[in-house]
């Protein structure tokens, strides 16, 4: 066909549509609804994914984390407040770890005591984290002021603590905090440093406890591993050693290997399952096969509706070649070839399914905005989905375009120009 | 003498009904020479309509020849034919046949897209016939706001558009009143004098009148041939 016949056939094509306004939007309307829910899907599940993945990444990528677990022993239940509860990760358990895990940069032990901080008649709830210098290499703290802890720290077990920006301004207000001392129970400590809070809402009313960082030998020496708390009137005793050990690898290869030299350790000196083992990149695995999964599941949603979309098209053009029988007769009479009959046709429906494409674009693009508008979803919409649908709603135009202009095609023009 | 425009040389069309074969044209010979103005008569069902067809390049005749100019059409494909309607054939319906949806201008203009004709040409040459059958002030007219006449008027305007061999008109003039049936036959005849080649399938004896060769089929033969003076 000649470029001179095609832009005819384009403007005589969308002319054509234009007399019949409400039937050709009605037509593009299965279209428009197929693009447009493919990319807002696409975007929530992006969003979803991406608000998962970024929670796995911040555990660390290369993190082996071992948490202590409390079991609740039925047959055990001991009503009597003078039973200690001893469970969870031990001194031995980090030595042996420490002497068989490979490739491990670092390995941080951590003891969590939630206890109050108080500075002149200031108070507030904090979780008293004991720890070494190298868990702000594994947990990417960001020292604003003084410093963190230090090698020293743990070999002399002093008594200092560093605390928050957030808890820094609750606590200290308009005083100085470095220098001075908060007190814990009957311990005090002297802050030395100021790290910035990972939380977003500075100033408001506090959301997570805050944790403030001391030395885990110090801690060790001053509170032991006994903890008495209350709880509804009654004592509670736990004895723990450590709450939480984070083993960072050299490089995410070391990560499975080293999982499984902990496990076996561990398995060896707990005889119940009073830990825990979190891996984040197994977890980050899980999670991309989650999306993938999801992403299909969406997808052949997706395809179905712009099926569904096809074959409206397909339906009406059917009935407008048989309603324009006459029309295909005389042109084919007055010199038209069947190509130039299949292209006319084919030309009004991808001009249909490109329109219903180009405005399903526009509602995948508004549609999603709206969504985190509204509701606390996050929605990514990622460019190759608004080109992917874009693109299939052309092709669903082509393929279901072909069969109504073929028919149109093969009509024999002596019986069309005798169609009443 | 001036030369031969359409040779039918032993034409014969089948139409297969299940079993049945009808024989619509039995070897038909006609010669049609430059600038002649010829009238198929007939009673229903004599094969005018079939013959039509092969002269207007429609439909392909069981057998025999057919020379438009200098080809022989009747062995083409479909393609070919397409092409051999678009440049040599101007057809003019009984019920006019203009597509709806366009106006005058755009009606005139459609066989000269389908032979790549400039947009500009095209609306020219349209205009130009258009003034020429005296609708130039119709131009953007749907044909549902035309008269019978004025329909008549621009389908014989198309029919014209691509300089045709020979105009081929199926009873021109059978949804007309007799008034505008004589300003239409006029036309015929001031295209005629200007050298166009036209034939016409009419019942009607006026029509007839106004060729100068009238010949009359029955039963898919030529049954006989007259000269009117
Ligand atoms: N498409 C067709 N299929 C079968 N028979 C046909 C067809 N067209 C015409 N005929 C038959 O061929 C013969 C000639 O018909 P036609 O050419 O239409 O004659 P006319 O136009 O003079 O009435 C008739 O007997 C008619 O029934
Ligand atoms: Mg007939």
């Amino acid at each position: 066909m000649n470029p001179i016949l095609m832009a005819r056939t384009v403007k005589i094509g969308a002319k054509n549509l234009l007399m019949h306004k409400a039937r050709s939007s009605l037509t593009m309307l299965g279209i428009i609804f197929g693009v447009t829910s493919v990319i807002a899907m696409l975007a929530i599940g992006e969003g979803l994914s991406k608000h998962q993945q970024d929670s796995i990444l911040k555990m660390g990528s290369t993190n082996i984390i071992l948490d202590s677990k409390e079991v609740v022993d039925e047959s055990k239940v001991d009503t009597s407040n003078s039973r200690t509860n001893k469970y969870g990760l031990t001194r031995l358990d980090l030595r042996r770890i420490a002497g068989s895990v490979q490739g491990g940069e670092y390995i941080v032990p951590i003891r969590q005591i939630n206890q109050s901080l108080q500075f002149a008649t200031r108070r507030q709830p904090v979780i008293l984290t004991g720890t070494i210098k190298e868990y702000s290499e594994v947990q990417n703290i960001k020292i604003l002021k003084g410093r963190f802890l230090t090698e020293a720290d743990a070999l002399h077990g002093t008594s200092i603590c560093i605390i928050s920006n957030t808890l820094s301004k609750r606590l200290f207000a308009y005083h100085e905090p470095l220098g001075n001392y908060v007190r814990a129970g009957e311990m005090l400590f002297e802050v030395v440093g100021i790290y910035e809070s990972s939380e977003k809402a500075v100033g408001a009313e506090s959301v997570e406890t805050e944790k403030v960082f001391v030395p885990l030998q110090n801690l060790k020496q001053r509170q032991g591993d006994l903890v008495i708390s209350r709880s509804s009137g009654s004592f509670k005793r736990t004895e723990i050693q450590l709450d939480r050990i984070i083993v960072k690898n050299l490089k995410p290869e070391y990560v499975e290997g080293n999982s499984r030299i902990i496990q076996s350790i561990l398995q060896f000196g707990h005889p119940v399952m009073d830990y825990e083992i979190t891996v984040p990149l197994e977890l980050l695995k899980q999670a991309e096969e989650t999306k993938r999964v999801f992403t299909l599941v969406l997808g052949s949603i997706a395809a179905i509706s712009l099926l569904v979309g096809g074959i409206g098209i397909m339906n009406i053009m059917l009935a407008t070649v048989t309603e324009r029988t006459r029309e295909i007769g005389i042109r084919r009479a007055l010199g038209a070839k069947k190509i130039d009959v299949i292209l006319q046709f084919l030309v009004e429906t991808v001009i249909l399914s490109l329109g219903g494409g180009v405005i399903g674009v526009l509602g995948g693009v508004i549609v999603p905005e709206l969504i985190s508008a509204f509701t606390n979803l996050e929605t990514i919409i990622t460019p190759w989905s608004l080109f992917l649908a874009f693109g299939v709603s052309a092709f669903i135009g082509v393929v279901f375009g072909i069969y109504p202009a073929m028919r149109a095609a093969s009509l024999d023009p002596i019986e069309a120009l005798r169609h009443e | 003498m001036s030369e031969t425009v359409v040779k039918l040389d032993g034409i014969s069309k089948e139409y297969h009904m299940g079993e049945m074969i009808v024989h619509a044209l039995k070897g038909i010979d006609l010669e049609v020479k430059r600038g002649e103005f010829l009238a198929i008569m007939g009673s229903s069902g004599s094969g005018k309509s079939s013959m039509l067809n092969v002269l207007g390049c429609l439909d392909r005749p069981s057998k025999g020849h057919y020379y438009l100019g200098d080809v022989d059409v009747a062995n083409m494909n479909d393609e070919d034919l397409s092409t051999i309607r678009s440049q040599r054939i101007g057809f003019i319906f009984q019920s006019f046949n203009l597509i709806e949806q366009l106006t005058v201008q755009e009606n005139i203009e459609v066989p000269l897209f389908y032979q790549n004709t400039p947009p500009k040409v095209a609306a020219e040459r349209a205009i130009e016939l258009a003034t020429m059958v005296g609708l130039e002030t119709r131009l953007d007219h749907r044909p549902s706001e035309l008269s019978g006449g004025q329909m008549q008027r621009v389908a014989i305007a198309r029919a014209l558009a691509n300089n045709p061999y020979i105009l081929l008109a199926d009873e021109p003039t059978g949804n007309l009143d007799s008034k505008t049936e004589t300003e239409i036959l006029d036309m015929f005849d001031d295209l005629n004098r200007q050298g166009m080649t036209i034939i016409v399938v009419t019942h009607d004896d006026p029509v007839a009148e106004r060729a100068q060769r009238v010949i009359t089929l029955k039963d898919g033969l030529v049954d006989h041939e007259r000269f009117n003076s």
